[in-house]
């Protein structure tokens, strides 16, 4: 399953290399990723996702701690520790390949997803859509059949909720 | 007053008491030579710059302090690594100050350069490229403290030239505040307590001592909590020493070459008590069976050491030292029944009677009778270093440490070649001590280059070379477990080492009949100088009792 991980980060050379190695080097793959400056200019914050065979998995609590262990980290989050309700966003660029007949259906299905058509061509559409990752896996699957040129997609944007879990409350 | 920045880094090393740098010089760190020269602080000049962390490491170990060595960029930075990974893999606090080219070279592939800060980001706790003399001092300071506080561990810092002779106001930081670095000393109260209940209610308790205890200094805690509750101690090969190997709760070190009595005591425990080790699989052999039946508390300051390998019932979080001694506090309110674990220590009595560390006498020197008249030649008052093989685990086995500091050994990485130069540093910190390296004829030629440190600086170091014509523990393995298909593991051609000895200026001794070993000991002991004892022994010796890996370790093979 994916596994959502949130770090503060001194911002600074070198720290993205350490957090990279530091999976590389158990062998575990980063599916996603996403660095930025925070408020203040010293602290990244970056939101990684990683697959793991499930949530239990003692290698996501290793992780966590080898993260919290390198001296450049500040925080670490684990969002799938169910203490933690959150946002999650990605942003997704999709060239889909249209002739007359194509051009209302993509239309339809961004005004659908609310995306917006950013580029237009002779052959092509490109459309831009956010949302979280099954939003934007599903607008995938709509165009896929029509043709997809080419795609890129961000890694997660993620933020805490400012309510505790309903399960919490209980 | 401005100061060249070489000058501001060897007053900030003044500033952290640094005493003795081991260091080999080279381009890029001339101007910190040139400053050097002038300094207070003693340098020891190696023959290789592995033989300088090692020398480090060793001065480190004995001492407490940190560590520090001084090289070139390039090569003199590549030669590190191994040093660096060994002290990185048994929590050694290092400080390696390496010289990089000009910063606007770095990336250019220029004379003598290489990435040394990405190269050893794996093996070290942390380290820095200094990017201006202004971070300089702050840099420095960091650097020390990371390297001695928490887990102990090598920082490096990479100082391109550029920065070290430009000149500038020298002010250095009164405090430092590292955002994402706040080790936990003190154990959480709670947790605490729920140990202090079990080990109250145990009654087949067994403390597994590690590394952990020497590096917090809590031998002190630790020999009193075992004696107050008659608790048994076995020690990793890191923790030998943190509790006399002569006590009668002593049970000598537990593993894949532990004694039967250390091994059938944590097989069968009812609550194992580690303090400051990291379930190494050395130790552990199939985790599944390792003290399945028993409740685990886990002692460390280091909170990815707990549950990374098994699972652990009470996790403390902190240092050894102020754990145990809280434990105490608390124990001390409450009632203790020693008689509770008396069936305990008999049943481990019986299998003491077992006697798993036993050889046979034959009229070749046997390796465990030097190492056992070393130890009666010095009555273990005497600090010694090892190389990796089976010289290592018969000096675990049958060298009696009493105190902590005493061994010095590379148990994590295995590293071969580490003996003999962390004598070295360690002769460097304990002048008046003996200090003996127990050698292979294998590692002892990794570093045997750094015979002429010894012998320049006067430092009496003694090496015992237990040579058997072969890498003895490779050949172990393949005559148990590769058919006796000795594949590459055999010496054809082997310097004379008494003459090789003499060669560098040192002495050199030779014992080839179980009778000489004492009279060369004795000898060798007597002479101010670096001597190489070899002992010619038995070329098919091997080390036992031995759990093969991946089997339990109640599952030994036994002489």
């Amino acid at each position: 399953m994916r596994h959502t991980i949130s770090l503060l980060t001194d911002n600074k050379p070198g720290v993205l290399a350490r957090i990279a190695g530091l999976f590389s080097g158990r062998g575990f793959n980063i599916a996603s990723l996403s660095v930025n400056e925070t408020l203040d200019p010293t602290v990244s914050q970056m939101t990684i996702v990683t697959y793991v065979s499930n949530a239990e998995d003692p290698i996501i609590e290793q992780i966590t701690k080898q993260l919290n262990k390198l001296i450049d980290v500040i925080k670490v989050i684990d969002f799938e520790s169910g203490h933690y309700n959150y946002i999650d966003r990605e942003l997704a660029l999709i060239k889909v390949t249209v002739d007359e007949h194509k051009r209302s259906e993509v239309l339809n299905i961004a005004d659908i997803f609310r995306g917006k058509i950013v580029d237009v061509s002779r052959n092509h559409y490109t459309v831009e859509v956010t949302g979280d990752e099954d939003k934007i896996n599903a607008i995938v699957d709509l165009f896929r059949p029509i043709g997809i040129k080419e795609i890129v997609r961000t890694g997660k944007a993620t933020l805490p909720r400012e309510r505790p879990r309903c399960a919490d409350k209980q | 007053m401005q100061i060249q920045g070489a000058q501001i880094l060897l007053e900030c090393l003044q500033k952290e008491k640094v005493k003795v740098i081991f260091g080999y010089p080279g381009g890029s760190v001339l101007d910190v030579y040139n400053a050097l020269h002038e300094s207070d602080i003693t340098h020891i000049l190696v023959r290789h710059e592995q033989g300088a962390v090692h020398a480090a490491d060793g001065y480190a170990r004995t001492t407490g302090d940190v560590g520090v060595c001084l090289v070139t960029s390039g090569p003199g930075a590549t030669n590190t690594v191994t040093g660096i990974a060994t002290a990185y893999m048994d929590s050694i606090p290092l400080v390696v100050l390496t010289g990089q080219v000009p910063t606007m070279l770095i990336g250019n592939d220029a004379f003598q350069e290489a990435d040394i800060v990405g190269i050893t980001r794996p093996c070290t706790k942390h380290n820095y490229l200094v990017r201006s003399l202004q971070e300089l001092p702050r840099v420095i300071k960091e650097a020390f403290y990371i390297a001695r506080s928490g887990r102990p561990g090598p920082v490096l810092v990479d100082l391109p030239k550029n920065i070290v002779n430009q000149t500038k106001e020298f002010a250095f930081p009164e405090s430092i505040s590292i955002k994402g670095y706040k080790p936990t000393y003190k154990g959480n109260r709670r947790q605490i307590s729920r140990a202090v209940d079990e080990i109250l209610k145990s009654k087949r308790p067994v403390i597994y001592a590690g590394g952990g205890v020497v590096l917090a200094n809590a031998s002190t805690e630790l020999h009193k909590f075992a004696k107050k509750l008659q608790i048994p101690v076995t020690m990793t090969l890191m923790g030998l020493g943190c509790f006399p190997g002569t006590d009668e709760l002593s049970l000598g070190m537990l593993g894949m070459h532990g004694t039967y009595r250390a091994n059938m005591a944590v097989t069968n425990c009812d609550l194992l008590i580690a303090i400051g080790a990291r379930f190494d699989d050395r130790v552990t052999g199939d985790l599944n069976t390792f003290a399945s039946s028993a409740k685990i508390i886990h002692m460390d300051i280091d909170p990815t050491s707990i549950s990374k390998n098994i699972k652990v019932d009470i996790p403390i979080v902190g240092d050894a030292k102020e754990i145990l001694k809280d434990v105490l506090q608390t124990i001390g309110t409450k009632r203790t029944k020693k008689q509770q674990v008396k069936p305990w220590l008999d049943t481990i009595a019986q299998w003491k009677a077992k006697h798993s560390l036993a050889y046979q006498m034959k009229d070749v020197i046997k390796p465990q009778f030097v190492i056992e008249k070393l130890y009666e030649c010095t009555k273990g008052n005497c600090i010694i270093s090892t190389e990796v093989g089976q010289n290592q685990m018969w000096t675990a086995q049958y060298f009696r440490f009493d105190k902590p500091r005493k061994l010095l050994t590379s148990g994590g990485l295995g590293t071969m070649g580490y003996g003999f130069p962390a004598a070295i540093g360690a002769q460097v910190a304990a002048p008046k001590q003996t200090v003996i390296d127990i050698a292979g004829d294998g590692s002892i030629q990794m570093n045997i280059q750094e015979l002429a440190t010894a012998v320049q600086y006067n430092l009496p170091v003694k090496i015992a070379i237990l040579n058997n014509h072969c890498l003895g523990m490779v050949r172990q393995w393949q005559q148990l477990f590769y058919d006796k298909c000795y594949s590459h593991s055999t010496f054809e051609a082997h310097p004379d080492f008494v003459k090789l000895a003499e060669a560098y200026g040192a002495a050199g001794l030779r014992a080839t009949t179980p009778d000489d070993v004492e009279r060369v000991i004795k000898k060798a002991l007597a002479i101010k100088k670096p001597v190489i004892m070899e002992f010619i022994v038995e070329p098919e010796e091997c080390v036992y009792p031995m759990v093969p890996s991946g089997k339990s370790i109640s599952d030994m093979i036994l002489l």
